[in-house]
């Protein structure tokens, strides 16, 4: 096992993603972590998307340190490897297995063996259908399992994809924007669903939605052009006044 | 989802398949080699070939359904894999001819001879014992397929752009095949087979039992590709299809089943390409031509992408399309394919107007009529005959929950482009 390099889950230094000389992220650091539950906000195009595809392995960074778990270089494994580590994602546009069933999308996140041969022969134990039918309970979707997951609301996609990341039973979740297009009971449901997700997870949820992240309660770190602008509670980071310029203007 | 994949796959519909294929397996022999030629039900050897024919056209289909309605991989060079396998048997099939060719070599092919060689290349060693040749008909496309989707799925080449290189590949073989250095007989292929087997590849006895071996491999074809998509493997290549990074986000190795799928595809197609050359008696570069991988995607098409016994269907319905329109007369057309009952056929009436249209042949307008076909399914029928019936019979019974309501909006499934 080799030394780590910081007691922080997750471990970004120096991050610099460009496109076209647009810098998405800009010597970015962020550090996470293990328990801890983290929002990330920040106006549109200040980077929070490219910060979760390079903790993925969706984009390499051009330069810069990310690391998991204090030991595992993510900028040299791919989406396959870092899912495998234990990081699970939640995108900003639901994405679900639209042709299969509620419970066979659940079916293919559970954690379990991968392998291409493994799925020929595969048969389910009545271990993983427990585990599948606490699953819908958790994401309040058991009366629809049977349904096929294109056929669901935007609200039930969300939850059906954060089921996902629960089967997979990753150590860190990375959430990206889970009540967007939500109503303000789903909101306050969701919320309540992520403080319980993240009793033994670790929990990165970028968010646009204000009253959602001061329900969550939870330590804010806020990104602007690809860097970190502010750090600490809600009630400090509004009031920032570098964080005020950015969300308001000059 | 318990239960082996092995077990799952009969669901109803493919136990009706495999049971009409087993059917055809028995019954074509029968109405072939027992009844006299009088008898009206006789089938004359010469369709129990066309037949045979159409059924390893039917296994090339399936094999191309497997991965391109099941995993979303569009090639368009299987027809390369299909003739690899066809050339692997047809070089079995050559040696067994021996001295019997028309320059009497007992070692070497007559090509060989006609090219003033003495030696036979080292690539033909073996060839002569069944046992290798059965092996290299699934070895060689298997390989290339292995090596070929290695080096695309690992680089991530998908869409369109794998499908321009698959085209690329059957039309770089189809170049090498057709050179005489190359070993292959050249533009002329490999011919005049006498035996397989010892048995006289002419004889009826033997093209009825090469029908019915490629029926009893086309619904073992099908069996196996049932059991696929009824896996957890088959579920992976839906999740593949429909949403490829997703895929990869929980932890799949895309390239691996893509590779996996692609390869056992290709060597199903090898061994279509095997059993159609003794049936056809030759196999030639033009095998490789591009335009054949193209057709037998449309017979997918229009049987139904991503049903399996709709590739069957589009095969088997094209291909007799084909035939007939070669063949027909305007008449046969207008009589739904030339099933006019007998009591009409009789008919003076009809008489008359059978001397009127009987004379004009069907052929020179071969091409357009099929190309209406083709046009006619894909704006009447996009999802194919298959797909189509499928979702109606769907759209009548829906599915039920396991609380035993119907599910809402179950029927609106579509396959995703």
């Amino acid at each position: 096992m080799k030394e780590r390099m910081t007691p922080a889950l997750l471990y970004l230094n120096g991050v610099t993603v460009a496109f076209d000389g647009f810098r998405a992220l800009n010597n970015l650091a962020l550090e996470v972590e293990p328990g801890e539950m983290r929002a990330i906000i920040g106006p549109n195009g200040a980077g929070k998307t490219t910060m979760m595809d390079v903790i993925t392995g969706k984009t390499r960074p051009d330069t810069g340190e990310v690391y998991f778990d204090g030991v595992h270089d993510l900028t040299r494994l791919d989406e396959a490897q870092i899912a495998l580590l234990g990081i699970g994602r939640k995108f900003q546009k639901p994405t679900v297995f639209e042709m299969h069933t509620v419970e066979d999308n659940l079916r293919l996140a559970l954690k379990g063996n991968r392998h291409a041969r493994a799925a020929l022969f595969w048969q389910e134990t009545p271990k993983e259908q427990a585990a599948i039918n606490r699953l819908l309970d958790v994401a309040c979707l058991g009366a629809v399992r049977d349904r096929v997951a294109g056929t669901l609301s935007h609200g039930q996609k969300q939850w059906l994809e954060i089921g996902m990341m629960l089967a997979q039973d990753p150590k860190l979740l990375l959430v990206d924007e889970p009540v967007a297009g939500m109503t303000d009971a789903e909101t306050r449901q969701t919320a309540e669903l992520l403080k319980q997700i993240n009793r033994d997870h670790t929990v990165v949820v970028v968010e646009h939605d204000m009253a959602f992240v001061r329900d969550l309660n939870v330590k804010v770190t806020v990104l602007h052009e690809g860097a970190v602008i502010a750090e600490g509670s809600i009630d400090q980071v509004s009031a920032n006044e570098r964080v005020i310029e950015v969300y308001l203007g000059r | 989802m318990r239960g082996s994949p092995l077990i799952r796959a009969l669901d109803r519909g493919s136990i009706a398949v495999l049971v009409v294929l087993i059917a055809m397996a028995v019954a074509v022999p029968i109405l072939n080699l027992v009844l006299p030629p009088s008898s009206a039900l006789h089938i004359p050897t010469y369709v129990v070939s066309l037949l045979g024919k159409y059924v390893c056209y039917a296994i090339l289909a399936l094999s191309i359904d497997l991965i391109w309605g099941y995993c979303g991989i569009l090639s368009l060079g299987h027809g390369a894999f299909f003739a690899l396998g066809g050339y692997a048997m047809g070089m079995y099939l050559m040696r067994q001819i021996g001295s019997r060719g028309v320059y009497a070599d007992p070692i070497l092919p007559d090509f060989m001879v006609f090219l003033n060689w003495h030696e036979l290349p080292t690539y033909w060693y073996g060839f002569q014992h069944f046992s290798y040749a059965a092996l290299m008909v699934v070895l060689v496309p298997g390989l290339l397929a292995f090596v070929f989707g290695w080096f695309a799925f690992r680089s991530r080449v998908t869409g369109v752009y794998f499908s321009i290189i698959t085209q690329a590949l059957t039309y770089a073989l189809m170049l090498g095949f057709f050179r005489n250095n190359f070993g292959f007989g050249g533009n002329n292929g490999l011919t005049d087979f006498k035996d397989i087997l010892g048995f006289n590849i002419q004889a009826e006895t033997t093209r009825v039992a090469l029908f019915s071996i490629s029926v009893v491999t086309l619904a073992i074809g099908f069996y196996l590709c049932r059991a696929i998509v009824a896996s957890k493997f088959g579920m992976v290549l839906v999740a593949i299809r429909d949403a490829e990074s997703r895929t990869r986000f929980l932890g799949y190795r895309v390239e691996s089943y893509k590779l996996l799928v692609f390869t056992l595809s290709a060597c199903m197609a090898g061994i279509a390409g095997a059993l159609y050359v003794p049936q056809v008696g030759i196999i030639n570069p033009s095998e490789f031509a591009p335009g054949n991988s193209i057709e037998a995607v449309i017979w997918v098409a229009v049987g139904g992408r991503g049903t399996l016994s709709g590739a069957i269907v589009g095969a088997l319905l094209v291909n007799y399309g084909k035939t007939f329109f070669t063949g027909g007369t305007a008449l046969s057309l207008g009589w739904l394919f030339g099933l006019a009952p007998r009591f009409i056929a009789d008919t003076p009436a009809f008489a008359a107007f059978k001397d009127n249209f009987s004379v004009i042949p069907l052929s020179p307008y071969w091409l357009f009529l099929l190309g209406g076909l083709f046009v006619a399914v894909t704006l009447l029928l996009p999802h194919g005959i298959v797909g189509t019936l499928q979702r109606l019979s769907r759209g009548r019974k829906r599915p039920i929950n396991s609380e035993g309501e119907p599910v809402a909006g179950a029927s609106q499934t579509r396959p995703a482009e």
